[in-house]
């Protein structure tokens, strides 16, 4: 389990986070949604130690991350897997070289184990034999495929999507879903995904935080969002005709 | 600001030599820099060091014209020039356009597009990963590109000397070999050292602390170059005035 307390960010005057407090379950797939601006993205960069909060803790599992030195936060990001906006993958390498770099980089194992741990996780994201490919030749959705498949390689406890809909149309994007719903039931991983799109809330929303004006403003699943009476969420999740439309038939 | 700067630089300098976290990753990252930045400036080293060495020797047979001066100091000059400044000085600022440009571009690109950030939450010292290899690869490739370079240019402005008529090949010959103090050998390996840290270095600090998106890449590529060229004439000056 993952748990915020009262993170607070600014950048200069700009108080961006202001007391955010949450927690987010093992094999349940937690959403973060907002509007632009409302600190989704900052709360995640601050999760997973690529900002610090001004103040307040993140802990995983009971372990302070924030108070924890660099040698520390290495062991802890071990058990992290990402998948960026634009998927991050290394340019200089092909699909299985980017795969298999934390393998390389962390364990022991063999050629022939690094090739099959490669294999599965690619087939696991519908990328069979996909392994010679470079970034450059890929489609957005493979690529975001590719990230998964690399955030997941070293069986991650926790996983982290930024995004990861952003570009894509609207198959890919419930392709993308239902592949991280999917992985964080079967593996029993801490998902946080930071979106704002109404298909992924609608579609795996098990867990959802709104937040607005840097503070969490709701919490709740997806069966409970159509029907809150709360102002700012209502015109967040309303905003697109599609929704409105399909509500009131 | 300067501080600011410089600060950081240095703390930057301190994580690129924290444990790497595999070695043998490390090593195959170096070799490959080393190809990437040698065999890949060897072309434009050798076209200019070829010229820079005639044009030395035509221009000093020019200024050099009295029946009191010996014709083969001419090759002493041109040997003493080469070996003291024009190679190391010369070819280090044309590589900061070179390589500087490139490892900025490179690592300021990776910046941008979020690659530095997933190095970090899989848990790899990023400055290590990917500025250790360039820097090792520039140390020891950009002094043997130096040493070719004093070689090409005794050699372009024995041809040139020789081919315009300014002096015989045994003049040369004989000014190249006459008085010659291998202590200036030394200054210019010492000068492609230094040299070449920072062109690596300061390039490196330039990508990684990339904000924003392609146009800031390339303002960080072009400020990479100017800031190496700097640093290296102000060392080049400082070095003459220690070691000479």
């Amino acid at each position: 389990m993952i748990e915020v307390k009262d993170i607070y960010k600014s950048f200069g005057d700009n108080e961006v986070l202001r007391g955010i407090s949450a927690q987010f379950k093992p094999g349940v797939t937690s959403l973060i949604i907002g509007s632009s601006g409302s600190g989704k993205t900052t709360l995640m960069k601050n999760m997973v130690g690529l900002h610090e909060p001004d103040s307040g803790s993140v802990s995983y599992d009971g372990r302070d991350f924030t108070s924890m030195d660099m040698k520390e936060r290495i062991s802890i990001r071990k058990e992290i897997g990402m998948l960026f906006q634009g998927a991050a993958l290394f340019d200089s390498m092909n699909v299985e070289k980017n795969i298999r770099f934390p393998l390389d980089m962390f364990t022991d194992q063999s050629k022939a184990e690094k090739l099959d741990r490669v294999n599965f996780v690619l087939e696991r994201v519908n990328l069979a034999g996909k392994n010679k490919l470079y970034p450059s030749e890929l489609s957005g959705g493979m690529k975001k495929r590719v990230g998964i498949a690399r955030a997941i390689a070293m069986r991650p406890k926790y996983l982290f999507c930024d995004e990861p809909n952003s570009g894509l149309d609207p198959k890919s994007s419930i392709l993308i879903d239902e592949l991280i719903k999917e992985i964080t039931e079967e593996y029993d991983i801490t998902t946080v995904v930071v979106t704002h799109d109404m298909n992924s809330v609608m579609g795996i929303g098990e867990h959802i935080l709104f937040l607005h004006q840097g503070k969490k403003w709701w919490e709740g699943s997806n069966k409970e969002i159509t029907s809150t009476d709360n102002k700012e969420l209502n015109e967040f999740v309303f905003a697109t005709k599609l929704m409105e439309t399909l509500l009131k038939k | 600001m300067l501080f600011y700067h410089f600060g950081k630089y240095i703390l930057m300098l301190k994580s690129i030599f924290r444990k790497p976290e595999k070695f043998s990753i490390y090593k195959n990252e170096i070799f490959r820099e080393m190809v990437s930045i040698g065999l890949g400036s060897l072309g434009i080293i050798s076209i200019i060091s070829v010229f820079i060495g005639g044009v030395t020797t035509v221009q000093t047979a020019f200024q050099l014209i009295s029946d009191f001066i010996p014709k083969s100091i001419i090759g002493g000059i041109t040997r003493d020039s080469t070996i003291l400044e024009l190679s190391p000085t010369v070819c280090s600022l044309v590589l900061a356009g070179k390589i500087g440009s490139s490892i900025a571009s490179e690592i300021g690109t990776m910046r941008v597009t979020e690659q530095i950030d997933a190095l970090e939450i899989m848990g790899i010292n990023a400055p290590g990963y990917l500025i250790l290899p360039k820097l090792l690869g520039g140390v020891i490739m950009i002094p043997l590109l130096v040493v070719i370079a004093i070689f090409l240019s005794i050699t372009g402005g024995y041809v040139s000397g020789v081919v315009s008529g300014a002096l015989t090949a045994s003049e040369f010959i004989q000014g190249l070999t006459t008085g010659f103090v291998p202590f200036i050998f030394l200054v210019a390996m010492i000068k492609a050292l230094i040299f070449a840290f920072i062109i690596t270095t300061v390039s490196a600090y330039q990508g990684f602390y990339t904000k924003g998106g392609a146009l800031e890449v390339g303002q960080s590529s072009t400020k990479a170059v100017v800031i190496s060229c700097i640093a290296i004439l102000i060392s080049d000056y400082l070095i003459a005035q220690l070691l000479l």
